[in-house]
This record gives C-alpha cells, sequence and structure tokens, in this order.
C-alpha cells in the first residue's frame, strides 16, 4: 500500500513552508465507500476530512524533516486543532499550505490552511485550518526503542521529493 | 505582570493544550495526575507559553525532559542522587521535596503543577 496522501510539492521556503498538493480522482476505492448528500442533490462521493488531516500531516511533516535534512524521524504527536468546513469531492485539487511556528530539539509545531480548487471556477477556496504539533522522536523515546534506520522518510516521500526537485534535501 | 495575569494566561495555555475545564486548572492541580497530561503535551504547553507570553523558553529550562532519558539520571524508572541534584539545581520552580523521598520518574511528573508553572513565569517575567 501507498500511503501517500499527497501527490506533489510546489513550493518550499526552506525551514519556514511548504506547499502540497493532492487530485482527488473517482479512481480512489475509499471515495466508493464515503458518500455525504448534498444541499441539492444524492449523495456523492467525497474526500474523506481524517484522509485530508493525513495529507496536511505528511505536508507538514515533510517540512519539519528538511529542517534537519531528515535525520530526525518526525512523528505526529498531537493535532491542536483540526477544522474542514467544506467537502472535496472528485475532479477537485487539494492545496496543504503548512508553515513552521516553533521548532526545537524535541519537536515543532505548525500551522497550516486547506484550500480546494473547482476546476470550472478556476478558483482556490480555503476550506480549513490546521494546528499540528510534531516529535522529533528519538529525543522524546521515554525509554522505548526504535529502529535506528528512520522509518518515517521512506521510499515513498523521497520519490516525492526527488520528483518535486527538492531530492537535494535528502543528500 | 501581576501574579494574577500571569496565573490567568498559565490557565489559558493549559486548557487549550490539555482540553480541561478552567475551573479544573486549580494552583495545587497536577498537570499529569488531575489534568491528564502527557509527555508530548510538555512540548505543546512550552510552545504555547512562549507564543502568550512572548518569551523564549530554552529545551529543559521548565521541565527536564531529555535529562530524564539519561542513565546518569534515571535508572530503573527512579531518579539517581545526581538526578535528584540536577533536578534541584535547573527546576527551582518545582518542589523537589516530594520525590526526593520517593523519586520514581512519575513522582517528578506528578509534582508539575499549576503552581509551579505560575511561578516559572513569574520569576521568567522578572527583570534581570
Amino acid at each position: 500500500m501507498r500511503w501517500m496522501w499527497i501527490d506533489t510539492i510546489v513550493a518550499y521556503e526552506p525551514d519556514r513552508r511548504l506547499v502540497a498538493i493532492k487530485n482527488v480522482s473517482l479512481a480512489e476505492e475509499h471515495l466508493h465507500q464515503h458518500f455525504a448528500e448534498g444541499p441539492d442533490g444524492p449523495a456523492q462521493p467525497v474526500m474523506p476530512g481524517s484522509l485530508m488531516m493525513e495529507g496536511m500531516a505528511q505536508t507538514a511533516g515533510i517540512l519539519v524533516g528538511s529542517v534537519r535534512r531528515f535525520a530526525e524521524k518526525v512523528i505526529l504527536a498531537k493535532i491542536q486543532k483540526a477544522q474542514i468546513d467544506a467537502d472535496v469531492t472528485p475532479g477537485q485539487c487539494i492545496r496543504y499550505d503548512a508553515s513552521i511556528e516553533r521548532i526545537d530539539g524535541m519537536g515543532a509545531s505548525t500551522v497550516g490552511t486547506i484550500e480546494r480548487l473547482d476546476h470550472r471556477s478556476g478558483q482556490w477556496e480555503r476550506i480549513g485550518s490546521t494546528e499540528i504539533m510534531f516529535s522529533h522522536v528519538d529525543q522524546n523515546m521515554s525509554g522505548l526503542a526504535f529502529p535506528d534506520h528512520n522509518f518515517v522518510f521512506s521510499d515513498s516521500f523521497r520519490n516525492i521529493l526527488r520528483s518535486s526537485g527538492l531530492g537535494h534535501l535528502m543528500a | 505582570m501581576t501574579r494574577d495575569e500571569i496565573q490567568k494566561k498559565v490557565t489559558d495555555v493549559l486548557v487549550d493544550a490539555l482540553g480541561v475545564d478552567e475551573e479544573d486548572v486549580t494552583p495545587d492541580a497536577s498537570l499529569t495526575g488531575k489534568l491528564g497530561a502527557e509527555s508530548i503535551d510538555f512540548l505543546d504547553i512550552v510552545f504555547r507559553l512562549e507564543k502568550s507570553f512572548g518569551v523564549k523558553i530554552p529545551q529543559g529550562e521548565l521541565f527536564p525532559d531529555n535529562a530524564l532519558s539519561d542513565p546518569r539520571y534515571v535508572q530503573d524508572g527512579k531518579l539517581t542522587a545526581d538526578g535528584l541534584a540536577l533536578l534541584k539545581e535547573r527546576l527551582p520552580h518545582v518542589d523537589t521535596s516530594s520525590f526526593a523521598a520517593d523519586p520514581r520518574l512519575e513522582k517528578v511528573a506528578e509534582s508539575f503543577t499549576v503552581k509551579s508553572l505560575v511561578d516559572f513565569m513569574e520569576r521568567k517575567l522578572q527583570p534581570a
């Protein structure tokens, strides 16, 4: 399984901000089991909010990891705030815009906005916001043992970085 | 800033960080005991205090965090003599008497109360 909920990175400001895109397609199996009834008609498949949170966590997590060149295992520690005000349907595009508020040896705090693009109007519309905290897990082990290799930033993440023109960050 | 104003800001931080009711944030309330804080919440609390008070709180200044995973200071889930001395020196805002008698790590966590956060911020905001 490819647990990637972003397709590509479209903007990167070192140590500060990262923006990723997710195209929502009817070919995605999960959409056929997740419906919401609209005000004007029958139920239609919508992107689950939980997976939008995962997409934002991946976006913000890559940003946090990039600060230390992916040497730290960056683990989602706490979703401090999550608000999604509108559905995203197949054919629309999601934009995750994440910024670091604070980072230190122990972890990082991020803020983000979620937008959707409807290709008919060509307009981006803000539909949500997040505050997500990450732990540098090797610094917060509390006696737990984790593998030495960085299991967080797997090949799937590395492929996205390379295809987005950011492969140099993994050096 | 008066102590009451500091208390109010600390209360707001804890309500936001831990999702607790304001009336539960009493001075003697333990962060891990009564208020249900977990380890990652301590990082959240530090970040929120910095934002709310406009100060920098260097790693380890408020909570002992990674010192507690150092085998010089903690063995078999208990503070060593060196660990106890380190915490006394580094954490003047915490009443160390409770875990001096019972040095289990959970006692250390329980000794962080709302009052210790207010004491810490009051000391932090004093002019040098």
